[in-house]
């Protein structure tokens, strides 16, 4: 490879989160011989990769639906609330079907389950875009009053289901875990949905400057209240994966504090707090870093009363390396001799920056 | 003055970033009480030599030397210990902070058992404030004042605490937003600087600014000083040759050509205004026409715009589009009646930064299709590349961050994103405000050539001359009134139109 080349990969946007991830699952290899062994048990898919993938899928769901929001300008604090209202719903209605097995009723318990979350998504982005309620205080609401909701439906019990068809959500389509299935087919369909259409674009626009935005004709609300329904569906799903895998509607812990790991993956994956460019793939990334984190916690045998501090001192790490001014900083010693990278710079009153000058 | 000796004398400064050559072996000196104008285009250099000076970059080359002493100035903050401070375009207080800890932030007055005391702060910042010939409330955080008192203070800050022995001040750009009451305040702060003996460096793209305030003046074209002349022996034409380095064909030439006569009107609004912001109006605006709107800041010129483009909702009057009533209740609606409006805040309200040119360009005509029709790549490319040549965009990298052009082509950007949406009228508010001489005659031309070809534009302007030199007629706003239409003409001048702004209808023809 020459050096350009390298160079254009290292300038990737994903090149830090892949690093991370590679980094995080090749610390595993020691402790877990065949870490990277995948081989087919009992007709399913089986092996420490695919774990991880199953797991992480919830994640991904909530995080994907999270970047839109962040790229807005916003954040979405009720995906938790959201993802235990989805499960309700749906073990609400299967419960009372004297068929629990019922593959119709069981479409029927989804499809109600993930209107209601649009409806739910409405409400935030009601809040964001008509009212102007900050979004962090808008979400918060729901946040809270989502797992109140929740209980309502459930009736302050856990609701345990057993239906074969429903189990499926959380099982597995022949060989393959579904949920690997729906988390694929979202992140594609998310992918297509921002840039073959001009929603990304848009969106990155609104989150970049709100204002300019308004006066090039952006319908800036409608955006943003699309992508607050848009997350909010897609919490509804992982809701359904989470209750589908247990069988079961908990009102008090489904998704619990899945807020703030989805944050957390889309700002490891590389989309700016404060709105603007956004990268789905860098939340991918982004959430199977921390999912691996998870469970490199376990494999290399971390007490457990030091997983916590452990985990948070790794993640503090990752976002640091994330970061170009950290490393710019960091490398500062060791490339004198070549010129600085075109990096943000430092420099707080620039009015005139190098490449101003160069024009 | 010649025989006093210098405050300060630059010989030789060298400063080069990777692949461009910034300064080379600039000479610069500041006798002390002068007021010196430093002089460029954009990219000249000034920036520069300021941040050089004041120890934000490193030189390469060439000596500084400070009353006769060489120094080295490595911080902002040494800069200042030496006597040397700056006031930068963008006002850099906090504006959530009263004026008085604004003056005093980082510096505090402190009592005996070394606490803040706020009595004393006040009381020296109110009478810091009134030397300088304002009477304001110290009390009150800063963002409860205009613009120009928070320049002022800024000045204040700069040199007004007895610690700092201010030798040099450095204002860039100080007047971009201020209008000329506020400027002839600024000026009298100014002079009463140098008459204490202040050296002053004055940053600005204002030349008859230059010629009312400054006596001696430093040209920088492409990194090099051009030249150094007392203000009394250079007129403007030989500057602003000086600063482009050649001809300036065109600029005049753009009065007298002949122009096309005005075609059917596009937009007529009757009655339109909004309580608090602009008395309501008549205006008419016709396609091959261009009418500038002339006024002092804060007159309504913005203002009226801004209804016209539904950025801000009207509440009396009716707007007709090509002969049909039209209801414009916010910038989809108005693009929709092929309305475009370059806002006077490129960067808060006009460029998104982060976007690349080419997603900057086809930002307005992707938001009037809607998200769900999105341009093809192709078209988009296409677009982008025709309209980066014909506006001479640069660089002309479609995929380069809009935030890191100069102003001018931050400017053209904008200009670009609604010539793509092919407006019948464009609304251009103060789109030369910032750049430089030679891409100000280029949009001026533009603008011309525009109209010619059919489209109807509306031109705000701060700077008479421009209005005069891009309008067919001219609109005089005073205190947020429509005060007077004036065709122009050889009799209408500068003059007149100051006449008329100062005395409202009385000065109008017609």
């Amino acid at each position: 490879m020459t050096e350009s080349m390298w160079r254009n990969v290292v300038r990737h946007h994903l090149f830090w989160p892949a690093a991370i991830l590679v980094t995080l699952l090749l610390v595993n290899l020691p402790f877990t011989p065949g870490f990277f062994a995948i081989h087919v048990r009992n007709g399913h898919l089986y092996g420490s990769l695919v774990s991880i993938l199953i797991f992480g899928t919830p994640l991904i769901l909530v995080a994907i639906g999270m970047t839109l929001v962040i790229a807005t300008g916003g954040i979405d604090l009720s995906v938790g609330a959201v993802m235990a209202i989805a499960g309700a719903i749906a073990c609400w209605y299967i419960d009372r079907q004297s068929d629990q097995s019922s593959v119709v009723g069981v479409l029927v318990a989804v499809v109600l389950a993930l209107a209601a979350c649009s409806v739910l998504g409405l409400w935030n982005g009601f809040l964001v875009a008509r009212i102007g309620v900050q979004p962090i205080i808008a979400t918060l609401i729901l946040m809270v009053a989502g797992r109140g909701i929740a209980q309502l439906i459930t009736g302050g019990f856990i609701i345990t289901v057993q239906s074969k068809p429903y189990s499926t959500i959380g099982g597995y389509i022949w060989v393959v875990p579904t949920g690997v299935l729906i988390a694929a087919v979202a992140v594609t369909s998310m992918a297509t949905l921002t840039r073959r259409t001009a929603l990304g674009l848009l969106v990155e626009s609104v989150g970049g400057n709100a204002e300019a935005s308004r006066l090039a004709g952006i319908r800036s609300r409608r955006i943003k209240i699309i992508v607050y329904v848009l997350c909010a569906v897609f919490a509804g799903i992982a809701g359904l994966m989470n209750s589908s895998n247990l069988s079961n509607a908990d009102a008090n812990n489904a998704g619990l504090w899945i807020e703030l790991d989805a944050i957390l993956a889309v700002v490891i994956g590389g989309t700016p707090l404060t709105g603007g460019r956004f990268s789905i793939g860098g939340t991918v990334l982004g959430a199977l870093i921390l999912q691996t984190l998870k469970t490199t916690i376990f494999t290399i045998g971390i007490p457990s009363q030091a997983n916590m501090v452990f985990e948070a001192a790794v993640v503090i790490t990752v976002c640091l390396i994330q970061s170009p001014a950290f490393r710019a900083r960091v490398m500062a010693p060791f490339r004198r001799r070549r010129p600085p990278p075109p990096a943000t710079p430092v420099r707080v009153e620039t009015t005139e920056t190098p490449a101003e000058v160069a024009s | 003055m010649a025989e006093q000796p210098p405050v300060l004398r630059m010989t030789g400064i060298s400063k080069r970033f990777t692949a461009v050559r910034a300064l080379s072996e600039v000479d610069f000196r500041l006798f002390p009480g002068e007021i010196h104008a430093l002089l460029g285009e954009n990219g000249a250099g000034k920036s520069t030599l300021i941040k050089v000076l004041t120890g934000v970059y490193s030189r390469d080359a060439g000596t500084v030397e400070l009353e006769g002493q060489p120094v080295e100035i490595t911080s902002p903050h040494h800069a200042q210990q030496l006597g040397i401070s700056t006031v930068y375009q963008e006002v850099n207080l906090c504006p959530n902070l009263t004026v008085a800890e604004n003056i005093f932030l980082g510096r505090e007055l402190t009592s005996a058992g070394k606490t803040i005391s706020w009595r004393k702060t006040r009381r020296t910042a109110q009478s810091l404030v009134a030397r300088f010939g304002l009477d304001i409330d110290v009390g009150l955080p800063l963002q409860s004042y205009p613009l120009a008192v928070q320049q002022l203070v800024a000045i204040v800050r700069a040199v007004g605490p007895a610690d700092a022995q201010t030798k040099v001040l450095i204002l860039d750009e100080p007047t971009s937003s201020l209008d000329r009451e506020e400027v002839l305040t600024l000026f009298s702060v100014m002079r009463r600087l140098r008459e204490e003996g202040v050296a002053i460096v004055f940053v600005s793209h204002f030349l008859e600014q230059i010629y009312e305030i400054c006596d001696r003046i430093t040209v920088l074209r492409n990194g090099e000083r051009v030249g150094e002349h007392p203000v009394s022996e250079l007129d403007r034409v030989a500057l602003v040759r000086l600063m482009l380095g050649r001809e300036l064909r065109g600029l005049d030439a753009l009065a007298e050509a002949d122009r096309a006569e005005p075609d059917k009107t596009v937009l007529l609004a009757s009655g339109v205004g909004r309580r608090g912001s602009i008395a309501p109006f008549d205006l008419k605006l016709r396609s091959r026409e261009v009418v500038g709107l002339a006024g002092l800041l804060g007159s309504g010129r913005t203002e009226l715009a801004r209804l016209l483009f539904g950025a801000d909702q009207a509440d009396t009057g009716t707007i007709e589009v090509n002969g049909a009533p039209a209801s414009i209740h916010g910038p989809p609606d108005a693009i929709g009646k092929g309305i475009a409006f370059c806002s006077e805040n490129r960067r808060t309200e006009g460029l998104v930064p982060d976007l690349t040119v080419r997603e900057n360009i086809i930002l307005a005509l992707q938001a009037s299709r809607g998200w769900t029709r999105p341009l093809s790549r192709t078209q988009v490319d296409k677009l982008a590349a025709q309209y980066i040549k014909a506006l001479d965009i640069r660089p002309s990298d479609p995929e380069t961050k809009a935030s890191a052009l100069s102003g001018g082509n931050q400017q053209k950007v904008v200009l670009a994103r609604w010539l793509i949406t092919a407006p019948k009228l464009l609304i251009l508010d103060e789109p030369t405000r910032g750049i430089d001489v030679g891409a100000k005659a280029e949009i001026q031309k533009l603008v011309a050539r525009l109209a010619d070809d059919g489209l109807a534009v509306l031109y705000i302007s701060a700077e008479l001359e421009e209005v005069l030199r891009v309008s067919h007629t001219v609109g005089v706003l005073r205190d947020r009134t429509l005060v007077a239409h004036l065709d122009n003409g050889p009799e209408l001048t500068e003059d007149v139109i100051m006449g008329t702004i100062a005395s409202g209808a009385s000065g109008a023809s017609q």
